[in-house]
């Protein structure tokens, strides 16, 4: 990439990072919420 | 508006949220693959700016994402101030995460992309300044949501920041209009059409439609979360601070 990769692949690599993130951490507070409801027996969906 | 109207409703929003987001989350990694493949290895490199240009499929995207963002933030507090929407405040707390993360990776990709091209990583230029005035709007809108112990008013407080600081989005769109900037006019949204070639044009507008569809997937997940998370607290109050 005519010297410049590392620039390239790095500002991929932010991307993925903070949006992949993002997306681990959306679904992984849903998961934590959902259990603590299960958990007082709210968990049907209203 | 009348279906804007119809999920007004946080049940109704997450039945709707239930049956779109399957299908959604499908098509946004197709889209996402689809777009990396095109920005990646199908696009040329550009005439003066060689492989450096494929930074653009990410570093456009995000910036219009983010600006987006921020207009349904201002729309969302809008609607909390004016007509007390029960949705909006969870939606907005939803969503500015997101819109900052489209931010961040703009101001970065920008800055990695500028260091071979302009020889700078950082310049005070107008773009870039009101960019990241955009950047900081975000955490300013996320820190006043949880700044209060009562919520509704860390939402009323993020809501007026979110419509103040919408004045800032035409000046970073006419930024490279009004001032003489080192960031280059605009060249996709403009008076005469797009001034990029289409081999460069198309990955550019496929990453955008993917981002966008990533975008919104995000904000429903995070909504139906905000929506269950106050479901939660609700539960934990006492009876007296439940009617209060």
């Amino acid at each position: 990439m005519s010297g410049h990769a590392g620039f390239i692949w790095s500002a991929y690599a932010v991307a993925f990072l903070a949006l992949g993130g993002l997306v681990v951490l959306s679904l992984a507070a849903r998961r934590r919420v959902r259990r603590q409801l299960s958990a007082r027996g709210l968990d049907k969906r209203r | 508006m009348a279906s804007l109207h119809f999920l007004a409703n946080p049940a109704r929003f997450r039945r709707f949220t239930a049956s779109v987001l399957p299908l959604l989350s499908v098509v946004t990694v197709l889209a996402l693959a689809c777009g990396l493949y095109l920005a990646l290895i199908e696009s040329p490199p550009d005439y003066q700016q060689g492989e450096t240009v494929r930074i653009m499929f990410v570093h456009v995207p995000s910036a219009w994402l983010s600006m987006l963002g921020y207009g349904l933030l201002a729309a969302l507090g809008a609607a909390l101030l004016v007509w007390r929407h029960p949705l909006a405040a969870l939606m907005a707390r939803a969503s500015a995460p997101v819109g900052a993360c489209f931010a961040l990776v703009c101001l970065v990709s920008g800055s990695l992309w500028g260091r071979p091209m302009w020889g700078a990583w950082w310049v005070w230029d107008a773009r870039l300044t009101s960019m990241l005035l955009l950047f900081l709007l975000y955490l300013g809108h996320i820190a006043l949501t949880h700044a209060y112990d009562e919520r509704e008013r860390g939402d009323r407080a993020a809501a007026i920041l979110a419509l103040v600081g919408v004045i800032n989005l035409p000046v970073i769109k006419f930024s490279v209009d009004w001032w003489n900037t080192l960031h280059q006019p605009a060249s996709v949204a403009r008076l005469g059409g797009p001034s990029i070639h289409p081999a460069i044009l198309i990955p550019l507008l496929v990453m955008a439609v993917a981002m966008l569809l990533l975008y919104v997937t995000l904000v429903l997940v995070r909504t139906d979360t905000e929506i269950d998370r106050r479901r939660l607290e609700i539960a934990t109050l006492e009876p007296d601070e439940r009617t209060a």
